[in-house]
């Protein structure tokens, strides 16, 4: 019996959210009294992961597995579940952990519960708690097959410290063939991206054009946070679609979400709801953003960004 | 190409979502119940394949009587005909293993669905449905351009995107790209009409196991109140996310 965690890595390295995922499948582990299994394909240190609680990385190396391709990787984790015997599969929420995850159920006839923000809040019968209704409620969701898998949600446990004596044994899984064949990736290179970002900078229409953004990616630049923006936004092209957060855009689920210029629509809301803190900077004052917000500044953005660029500025300098 | 469209039928987005019998069921007073808008870019598409490639779609969905209307609905936005599968939706392996059924008998070859409903935002049906009937799947598709039994798809990744190729059969499980919002159409009278008329089949489920089931529900803790920072003191702002909220 064992706890098995899929590991992401990007050109080698481990992606942060296999930190969390090794942190909360070290958890469940000792809920259940078993230990940790991390399945690693072609990772540069697998060893990285016994900080994280990793009590046995299983390391794959082979060149054919360079492009991810959710077919094979379902099945190269469905041998692992039968080798080390798991009765729990752990995946992050990482465009590919969604995308290979309910293949992976199937794969292994497991009922799969996704978005889960918590450790299991009893393991007879099996609960977990996960987000629904876009983060305006959740459900005690129960798994009633002997093998699950679990979809953890980004920033929902956290990253956190477990040593352990780990040890790396090498894994070389058949390779089945598939008729999907990746042509191409496009990477935006040298930006911190919306799924990574701790901390996401948003602009809406408030900024009253595209030449303003100068000063949101300024904000973005000082705290290493992503830029975004509102659906009116990327509707009238000031700034690319894959900016656009909100309901049918991209899911923000950051430790800090700032708003400037943005009122806060049910729809915006319904897509950043899951960050933790969230600011808001707009000239009116019952924009229902204040509602949602933990912080806010009733001003014009052109007055309080700058300042507040500043102000930061000062603070970096002083906390370095 | 015969093309499957997989229908959610959701609570509309601006609703109230409440919780009744002790948390354990959800509160459908007052709600509005709509086609499950990531779904809507599914069906959008495929009219665009009906309308220049001659191809025919079906709408399908899991649900009860009460799903109809959202089903008449994909009729009178342009779907030929409706299969509603007459069991409650409770669980994605279960709804997967209906859908699979539909797939097999019907020999769709190309199956369009959203990403994931907005209910449950569980993201997992089109992905089962595809390992069930081993055809190739794409998640989170941003673009599907077809010529014959060739597909090119461009799926979102993270930071970027992945341009994929595949012959049908396909699964694809959509969202805002797959079609533009502006492309999203509003039935008109005349399709309303139509969609009286039009063949809405009710199939009965082949189970009713369910590999998980909701145990109870929560509402999110209540948020207190947004602490206003004054334009002249936006140093205080940089002292509370950083003293208090600990973010930076």
């Amino acid at each position: 019996m064992s706890v098995l965690i899929l590991a992401e890595t990007l050109e080698g390295k481990f992606k942060k959210s296999t930190f969390e995922a090794t942190s909360y499948g070290k958890k469940v582990a000792e809920l259940l009294g078993t230990t940790t299994v991390v399945l690693a394909i072609n990772a540069t240190n697998p060893s990285e992961l016994y900080t994280y609680g990793a009590e046995k990385v299983l390391n794959v190396s082979n060149e054919n597995l360079k492009t991810f391709n959710a077919k094979v990787y379902a099945n190269i984790i469905q041998q692992a579940v039968e080798k080390e015997n798991a009765q729990i599969v752990i995946i992050d929420a990482s465009a590919n952990g969604l995308y290979v995850a309910p293949m992976v159920a199937v794969n292994i006839n497991a009922g799969y519960a996704s978005n889960v923000v918590a450790i299991p809040s009893s393991t007879t019968p099996f609960v977990v708690k996960r987000k629904a209704f876009s983060s305006k409620g959740f459900n005690n969701t129960e798994i009633n097959t002997d093998v699950k898998v679990i979809g953890l949600s980004k920033n929902s446990f956290g990253i956190i410290e477990n040593e352990v004596a780990g040890t790396t044994e090498d894994f070389s899984p058949s390779v089945i063939e598939t008729t999907i064949v990746s042509e191409k990736i496009e990477q935006t290179t040298g930006t911190v991206t919306i799924a990574d970002a701790d901390i996401v900078v948003s602009g809406g229409r408030g900024l009253k054009g595209p030449e303003n953004w100068g000063m949101v990616e300024e904000l973005a630049q000082i705290l290493g946070a992503a830029t975004a923006c509102s659906k009116p936004v990327s509707d009238l092209g000031w700034r690319p679609h894959s900016e656009h957060v909100g309901q049918t855009g991209k899911p923000v689920a950051s430790n800090l979400y700032i708003a400037i210029g943005i009122s806060g629509a049910i729809q915006h809301l319904a897509g950043i709801n899951s960050s933790k803190v969230k600011v808001v900077i707009n000239t009116d004052a019952e924009a229902p953003f204040f509602k949602a917000a933990d912080y806010g500044i009733v001003g014009d953005a052109f007055e309080v960004v700058p300042k507040l660029i500043e102000k930061l500025k000062e603070f970096k300098t002083n906390n370095i | 190409m015969k093309i499957l469209v997989c229908i959610s039928h959701v609570p509309d987005t601006t609703s109230k979502i409440n919780f009744k019998e002790n948390d354990t069921k959800f509160d459908n007073n007052g709600v509005q119940f709509v086609i499950n808008p990531y779904d809507e870019f599914a069906l959008t598409r495929a009219m665009w394949f009906k309308e220049k490639q001659g191809a025919t779609i079906t709408a399908v969905t899991v649900g009860n009587t009460s799903t109809e209307p959202t089903l008449r609905k994909a009729l009178a936005i342009g779907a030929d005909d409706a299969i509603r599968v007459n069991t409650e939706a409770i669980d994605g392996l279960q709804v997967a293993k209906e859908l699979a059924e539909v797939v097999k008998n019907g020999s769709y070859n190309l199956v369009l669905a959203g990403k994931e409903s907005i209910d449950y935002n569980g993201g997992m049906v089109p992905g089962m449905l595809a390992a069930l009937v081993d055809y190739n799947f794409v998640n989170a598709c941003i673009g599907l351009e077809i010529e014959g039994e060739k597909a090119t798809i461009s799926r979102e990744i993270d930071g970027g995107k992945e341009i994929l190729s595949a012959n049908l059969p396909l699964v694809i499980a959509g969202q805002k790209g797959l079609v533009e919002e502006k492309d999203l159409r509003i039935p008109n009278m005349r399709g309303i009409m139509m969609a009286r008329k039009k063949p809405l089949s009710i199939l009965e489920p082949i189970s009713t196991k369910t590999a998980t089931t909701t145990a109870s529900f929560e509402k999110p803790a209540t948020k207190s109140a947004c602490k206003i920072v004054s334009t002249e003191n936006i140093g205080e702002l940089v002292d509370l996310l950083h003293n208090e909220a600990k973010v930076i």
